[in-house]
């Protein structure tokens, strides 16, 4: 069963440096499957009828497309449609994510796989790209039905190109947590549970946490003019909702207020814009949890030979 | 050379520069592993010398699996040493992947491959160029009997063509060891024959296979050695003649009546060389320590009694007579 020699075997074919086995094999089995084709349909309606419904409610409100021009009316839409991809998003991320490697688990391939060459880096990464890809194609499949937008003006490109790059690096995130979970956690609905929970938190429950230690402050400090040296740290907890995080990068004026939520009079503006700490915040923690899966995917981890010690 | 096999050559003199052959290919000493409270091996000593077909027997949750496991790089040992071809499970294992084929006892598929696609895939993943694929896998797919399948999806085969599909996979990479864990459960008796056959033109091909399975008694004339695993230790290791001569001081023989064998059984438990003694219907059978002489003055005796043999044989023992008398407590010192 010998194949042909070194020296006699074609060049490597530029497809197999960029796709490992992992990701060819990811790519191939998903849209195999008519389960993605039915998300994929689902998600466009979803996202339908929030955009015309809230294009829908302008025209009968605002009377937005009836001959009338109005920036201010349309970025609102925008922002609205922007905001309501975010929530599918963070709805579908951890639904294609949680249950990758505890999946393959669960359907007794993923010992076949951690016998093969393929480093864990390489399953975990191959992994994380697909689900992220998948992602990728329904929010670029949102594209016709984010572009009306464009017929009331207001809104830019650049600031449409943005916004999906925000999506992406938002799915990156939340998608590393769902492959985390997956990893450490034996069970997918462990995981999902996990992940959801996770993912509610930080969109529902920082913004549940700021209003509510928004209203506790502001109670607090309604006995003193000038408290010295004190600022609304609580806007840092507004910096971890990805919902806050995209408004601030449209509305500059989002973080100085959100900062200063909670105390009156105070005039100082935001320590640092809530879109930036969101992205520093999350990067670092997108990279750990990338890291912890690759460490914990095999149960047995090359361990550095003691010096001296021989092995024969 | 392929690239893969010199990177092997290139461990092999790293693992051993003396380049000898008389190095075992599995190796293993003092292994402990515990999940929780539950201790799954008790300190087990293994050696399985190159191209060797060994077996591996015990009961249920004696610990074959997580021994075959541990081989595999897919559980850690808690305490001991477990070597394969010379290289530390624990120290390199990305060196000891390259040279073993694993069959798990369960394992999943992925349905919506073809069946080439499937042993592609697992090329890939073993880093074996395509160009050496497509020279490859016709010719395993022609080894486990399912060439005609190529083109299947992996969802329309049987369980048995299945079990051959993941055979074929542990082989795509020509790997030296295969750990095989019950490759024939669940199979009907055909396609546990087209799976004894294959393990035997396998074995003709100089692999060092490791086999769990409970049709060992159908695979005894190609087993060279067996394991006898029970409560995570090793009580036994050796050719299947040696472990039924030690595990018996002597024979078995087997005594079919015309009637009155409820009687014999009595008078056979007091009879000098008589060990233990079992009756299924007029059949007896029991363990006799004595010799040509003894025996025939037992038959006499028995016929002076009244009693009326139909048959007075020593009985053809198999392995899973070995199994059954070694797992049932009559345990003997490896």
């Amino acid at each position: 069963m010998n194949g042909p020699s070194a020296a006699n075997r074609p060049p490597r074919d530029w497809r197999a440096k960029l796709i490992n086995p992992v990701l060819g094999k990811e790519f191939t089995l998903r849209m195999r499957t008519p389960r993605s084709m039915w998300a994929l349909l689902f998600y466009l309606i979803a996202i339908g009828i929030l955009a015309f419904g809230m294009l829908f409610i302008f025209r009968l409100d605002y009377g937005l497309g009836a001959g009338v021009f109005d920036p201010s009316r349309s970025r609102t839409m925008f922002l609205f449609v922007s905001i309501a991809q975010l929530g599918l998003i963070a709805f579908m991320t951890p639904g294609l994510t949680a249950g990758v490697i505890s999946g393959e688990r669960e359907k007794q391939t993923l010992n076949l796989l951690l016998v093969t060459q393929q480093s864990n880096s390489s399953i975990i990464l191959s992994k994380l790209v697909s689900s992220l890809a998948f992602m990728t194609l329904l929010v670029i499949a949102t594209m016709p039905i984010f572009s009306v937008v464009f017929l009331y003006g207001g809104i830019s490109p650049g600031q449409v190109g943005t916004v999906f790059a925000f999506y992406l690096f938002t799915m990156l995130a939340f998608g590393s947590f769902g492959i985390l979970f997956s990893t450490l956690m034996k069970r997918t609905m462990l995981s999902v549970i996990a992940s959801y929970g996770l993912t509610l938190f930080l969109y529902g429950g920082t913004a549940f946490l700021y209003l509510v230690l928004g209203l506790l402050i502001e109670n607090l400090s309604a006995n003193q003019t000038n408290p010295p040296g004190y600022y609304g740290w609580i806007g840092y907890l507004l910096g971890l909702n990805p919902a806050a995080a995209l408004v601030s990068i449209f509305e500059p004026e989002f973080s100085d207020s959100m900062f200063r939520a909670g105390l009156r009079g105070r005039t100082t503006g935001a320590p640092i814009e809530l879109w930036q700490e969101y992205f520093i915040v999350y990067a670092v923690l997108t990279v750990i949890a990338i890291l912890l899966s690759i460490r914990h995917i095999r149960p047995v981890r090359k361990r550095k030979r003691k010096k001296g010690a021989g092995n024969g | 050379m392929t690239e893969p096999a010199a990177r092997q050559a290139a461990e092999a003199r790293q693992a051993d520069p003396a380049g000898s052959s008389e190095r075992p290919m599995v190796e293993i000493r003092g292994l402990r592993k515990r999940f929780g409270q539950f201790e799954a091996l008790r300190s087990v000593d293994l050696t399985i010398r190159r191209g060797t077909v060994f077996g591996f027997i015990g009961p249920n949750g004696a610990g074959k699996s997580t021994t075959m496991a541990i081989l595999a790089t897919l559980l850690p040992p808690d305490e001991g040493v477990v070597r394969v071809d010379g290289i530390d499970v624990n120290e390199d294992p990305e060196a000891v992947r390259r040279r073993i084929g694993y069959m798990p006892d369960f394992f999943g598929v992925y349905d919506q491959f073809r069946t080439t696609e499937y042993l592609h895939f697992y090329g890939a993943s073993c880093g074996i160029p395509k160009a050496e694929r497509e020279a490859i896998i016709p010719q395993l797919l022609e080894l486990v009997n399912l060439a005609d399948k190529k083109d299947a999806y992996v969802d329309t085969l049987s369980r048995g063509m299945k079990q051959r599909l993941c055979l074929a996979r542990c082989l795509v990479h020509d790997p030296d060891l295969l750990i095989l864990d019950e490759p024939a459960s669940g199979l009907d008796p055909r396609a546990r024959i087209e799976m004894r056959e294959i393990l035997k033109e396998l074995r003709s091909m100089g692999k060092t296979i490791i086999i769990s399975s409970h049709i060992l008694p159908e695979l005894a004339e190609m087993v060279d050695e067996i394991g006898v695993i029970e409560q995570g230790r090793l009580i036994a290791q050796g050719s299947v003649a040696e472990i039924q001569h030690r595990l018996r001081s002597g024979r078995i023989l087997e005594l079919r009546l015309a009637g009155r064998a409820e009687e014999a059984v009595g008078l056979l438990e007091g009879e000098p060389h008589v060990g233990r003694v079992m009756r299924e219907g007029q059949l007896v059978r029991f363990q006799f320590a004595g010799g040509d002489e003894e025996q025939a003055e037992l038959l006499v005796r028995l016929v002076g009694l009244g009693f009326r043999p139909i048959a007075f044989s020593e009985a053809q023992t198999n392995l899973e007579d070995v199994f059954l008398e070694m797992t049932k407590g009559i345990g003997v010192e490896a």
